[in-house]
Order: C-alpha cells, then sequence, then structure tokens
C-alpha cells in the first residue's frame, strides 16, 4: 500500500519515463481509493498540457 | 509551402514577439537576458531566413531560433556561476507542509477540483496565476521545470545540460509540480469564486 505522498511522486515520474508495472499497479490502486490524489493527478496532467501553450503549430494550422 | 515575403515576415515577427518574450522570461528570469535573447532570435530570422526550408510552419521555426538562444545564454550562466547549486535534496519544506508524516495529505493542502481543463486553458486568470507561480518557485527548480515542460526536454537531456543525475531531476521535478498545483489553486480557485 503506498500513500498520497509517494503516490504523488509516482503520477509526477509517469510524466517523464515509463513507470515498472509495479509501480503503474500501485498507483492505480492508489488513485481508485484516493479523491485527492485523483485531482492532484489531474492537475499534474493539466501542467504538463499547460507547457504546450507557447507551441504555434496548433494556430498556424488554422 | 514557400517562404514567406519579407513584409508578410516583418508582420508576423511582430505579432509572434510578445510570446516569444514571455516564453523567454519564464526560462531566464532575467527580463534583460530574455528581451536579449528574442531580439537575436529576430534578428537571426531575417538574416537566416534562406535556412527555414518551409517543412515547419513559420513561428515554429522562429520559437525554433529562440529555444537554441535560451539554451546558450542558460549555458552561459551556468558558466558565469550566477547559478544556485541544485543542492541534493535534503527536504523541502513548502513540500513537507503538504503532506503529514504517515504521507497523507494535509487537511488544509488536499488537492481540490480544478474543473474542465479546456476551461482553465481559456481563462485569462488561470494563466496570469500560471506565470505568477512558475515566477515564485526557486530558480533552480523553476529551470528543470521549465526545461522539461515549456522546451520539452526529457530528463535525459535536462541531466546532460544542467550536470545532475536523472533521479535528482525526477525529485526536483515532483517538487516543482507539487509547488505549483498548490501555488495556483491558491491563487485561482480563490479569485475565480468571489
Amino acid at each position: 500500500m503506498i500513500m498520497c505522498r509517494r503516490a504523488t511522486e509516482l503520477m509526477s515520474q509517469r510524466l517523464d519515463r515509463p513507470l515498472m508495472w509495479q509501480e503503474r499497479l500501485s498507483l492505480r490502486f492508489h488513485l481508485a481509493m484516493c479523491g485527492a490524489c485523483s485531482q492532484c493527478n489531474r492537475q499534474f496532467e493539466l501542467l504538463h498540457a499547460a507547457g504546450k501553450r507557447f507551441e504555434p503549430a496548433a494556430q498556424e494550422e488554422e | 509551402m514557400s517562404i514567406p515575403p519579407l513584409d508578410d515576415r516583418m508582420q508576423r515577427l511582430t505579432a509572434v514577439r510578445p510570446r516569444l518574450l514571455s516564453f523567454a522570461r519564464l526560462h531566464l528570469r532575467n527580463h534583460a537576458q530574455a528581451e536579449d535573447a528574442v531580439q537575436d532570435t529576430l534578428e537571426a530570422a531575417i538574416e537566416k531566413q534562406a535556412s527555414f526550408s518551409g517543412l515547419s510552419g513559420y513561428e515554429t521555426w522562429v520559437f525554433g531560433i529562440l529555444k537554441f538562444k535560451i539554451l546558450d545564454t542558460m549555458r552561459a550562466q551556468k558558466r558565469q556561476g550566477t547559478w544556485q547549486p541544485l543542492g541534493d535534496e535534503a527536504d523541502d519544506e513548502a513540500i513537507d507542509r503538504q503532506f503529514r508524516r504517515n504521507g497523507r495529505w494535509v487537511k488544509e493542502a488536499r488537492p481540490a477540483s480544478w474543473g474542465e481543463p479546456e476551461a482553465a486553458f481559456e481563462s485569462e486568470t488561470f494563466w496570469q496565476v500560471f506565470d505568477a507561480c512558475m515566477i515564485a518557485l526557486p530558480d533552480n527548480v523553476a529551470r528543470v521545470f521549465s526545461l522539461r515542460e515549456l522546451m520539452g526536454l526529457s530528463t535525459e537531456e535536462i541531466c546532460r545540460e544542467l550536470g545532475i543525475k536523472e533521479n535528482n531531476c525526477w525529485v526536483i521535478l515532483h517538487r516543482a509540480r507539487l509547488r505549483l498545483r498548490a501555488c495556483i489553486e491558491q491563487g485561482w480557485l480563490t479569485e475565480e469564486t468571489p
């Protein structure tokens, strides 16, 4: 059983490297049970996507 | 796709300049250096227009030049020794305050919903808070975060660039994200709900 702090480490690293299957499993298990961490996970993903706002490609295609 | 004519290019460069500048400022955290990098970029874009292949969009090409300039400037900053060392990371108080000793969230720090990402991205306030929170990050943490998330480098490339271990990189990115999310949640949600 991993705790929230460790879960946030894994959800952060998931954006930078492929997790090992044990890590993926314990993260998924934790997220299924923890609402606060699920929110945190969405926020990390949003921050990850936010970095791409400067990339002009999408606007140029128009 | 051919090279756009000069007038057209000047117009596009003028239009893209503010975005180049805010991008450079988030990375370099120094207004004068950001201005210089953008100026160099615009000059290079005019001078080296022959090397624009037309394969990518014109703005994408200009951003590519800026990314090179930023990396150059960062390397110079590093050589001049103006960087604080990336400590091998004892504890980070800002993070420790978010968790109890048993690894659960402190009640006040529990993440709340930010609503739909699309709505956040369309909100001017969100981006103002995002920028303010980026500026509030410690320099060395912000540097790793912006290389990863704004510049799109891999952690392996970042390690080579900064001379740190990959493990260290992951630790710093985790902290950057936790700090940013806490800062944004505080700044943004309180703004949105008057």
